[in-house]
């Protein structure tokens, strides 16, 4: 068995946290509530010396002013808890989509949209490619709505849910086995590194 | 009450239960699986053992302790697989704790006999440039000068005194990224910079829950390889010949997964039974 007092504590809030599983209880309560404020803490101190220090404070210490209206911005954000101000804020959420906007835009087209439409108008010369352009074109038609989903395109459209749920059941069996994972991980920890029944 | 009705009202706790038995027996009673890595996970193995000695592969984290069951077996084989090609490796992250893990694989690759006879120095033969916030701005910035992205590297050091970086000015001097991600930024992103505009080849690996959405990536070629999941993690140790956590763990989750499979059935004819009955 461990005798790291860290082990320790991974350990005890590891089993509080499972301990939901039987019923809410307080000792559940106790890790969530750490969980969450170790987490704001973290997080807090680790933006300070990782994003903000390095990024704004020491660029403007360099004299390097043009970091300032950054800077200002994200002051604005912070206006949003005052309620009187609270419209200044906008203003800095309005930036920040606009720039992501434009930055994100052509490349998504590009990577996301146009490269993926040439990789479907693939040759139907084999089983798999007749599969993924049958689901890609079903799938587009039933989120076709200007026309009622009657006839030969609701057919389509049926298919294309067909298609849809396979895909969604992917996802889900692919998390589930994420999630199974990350359970083994967990019983990997207390068996080994705390009660130490495991090599 | 029949069994099916029985069923129908099954105690959650007790699938719980049986869930942890299925997942923790196989630890105890280790049996070891057929492996037939998926081509994808032979993609991402092929694509790095192409490469020529002495390349420059960026290896990128963008994972947290959360995740780290599935993504750290592969990033350990990722390392173990380019020391011994003899690659020089850039270890990076856009999430924090991603360069605090990457520094975790290194000390447990290092461990190895195999890699501490390589004598590998870090300056020369790897470095850690820590982590970046920005996600896609830092890639598109690495484009074009990758010291203006990472002045230092994690320890603070400039990057003009580390020797591996001295041929390495941008990422068109890099031959090839891969990029191990639990979520967002991450792949998607490496792709559209890295890929995209600046014609890096890269391959991925990524927890189980992002795969559905990477797999399209693969049949584009904009990832030439993909490791998903624990099952990736499995393949590429068996690929890479270094069993570890990935095929250690892969018996578990089978169980497991058969467990929940069993359930489903059982849970499927219990609804239809006990509703035909109802009809009657």
């Amino acid at each position: 068995m461990s005798t790291d007092i860290g082990v320790w504590i991974a350990a005890l809030l590891t089993l509080g946290i499972l301990s939901f599983l039987y019923k809410d209880n307080p000792f559940y309560k106790v890790a969530e509530s750490i969980f969450i404020g170790v987490s704001a803490a973290y997080w807090f101190v680790y933006m300070i010396y990782n994003v903000i220090k390095p990024n704004l404070y020491e660029n403007l210490q360099a004299g390097h002013w043009w970091y300032a209206p950054a800077g200002i911005l994200g002051v604005m954000m912070l206006f949003r808890l005052i309620p009187k101000v609270g419209w200044l804020s906008r203003w800095a959420i309005a930036f920040m989509i606009g720039t992501g906007a434009g930055f994100n835009f052509i490349l998504y087209l590009q990577s996301n949209v146009m490269k993926q439409m040439r990789g479907t108008l693939a040759p139907l010369n084999s089983l798999g490619n007749v599969i993924m352009i049958v689901g890609v074109v079903t799938g587009l038609i039933y989120f076709f709505f200007s026309a009622e989903h009657k006839g030969l395109l609701g057919g389509a459209a049926k298919v294309g849910i067909w298609f849809i749920m396979v895909s969604f059941g992917a996802s889900f069996g692919y998390t589930v086995m994420a999630r199974v994972s990350l359970l083994i991980g967990r019983m990997h920890f207390l068996f080994s590194d705390w009660l130490g029944l495991l090599h | 009450m029949g069994f099916f009705q029985r069923m129908m009202v099954l105690d959650r706790r007790i699938v719980f239960v049986l869930i942890a038995v299925a997942v923790v027996t196989p630890l105890f009673i280790p049996f070891r699986l057929k492996m037939h890595p998926t081509p994808a996970s032979r993609g991402l193995y092929d694509s790095v053992r192409r490469l020529p000695r002495g390349s420059t592969v960026i290896i990128s984290g963008e994972y947290d302790p959360g995740t780290a069951p599935e993504i750290q077996p592969m990033m350990i084989g990722a390392l173990k697989q380019c020391f011994r090609k003899g690659l020089k490796v850039i270890l990076m992250g856009l999430w924090p704790q991603g360069p605090a893990l990457e520094e975790q694989a290194l000390q447990e690759v290092f461990q190895e006999r195999e890699f501490k006879e390589m004598g590998l120095r870090y300056g020369q033969d790897y470095v850690n440039l820590g982590f970046k916030s920005g996600g896609g701005a830092v890639i598109q910035s690495m484009g074009t000068s990758i010291p203006v992205a990472f002045p230092t590297d994690m320890t603070g050091t400039p990057l003009g005194k580390l020797p591996l970086m001295e041929g390495v000015h941008n990422l068109s001097d890099v031959a090839f990224v891969l990029d191990f991600s639990a979520g967002d930024p991450g792949t998607p992103a490496w792709v559209m910079f890295a890929h995209d505009r600046f014609h890096v080849p890269m391959a991925a690996g990524c927890t189980a829950v992002s795969a559905p959405m990477l797999y399209p990536y693969l049949q584009t070629k904009q990832l030439s390889g993909l490791l998903g999941g624990l099952k990736g993690a499995a393949d590429y140790e068996w690929l890479t010949k270094s069993p570890g956590k990935g095929m250690q763990y892969l018996p578990s989750q089978s169980v497991a997964h058969l467990v929940i499979v069993i359930f489903i059935i059982l849970g499927n004819i219990a609804f239809f039974v006990t509703k035909r009955k109802g009809e009657r």
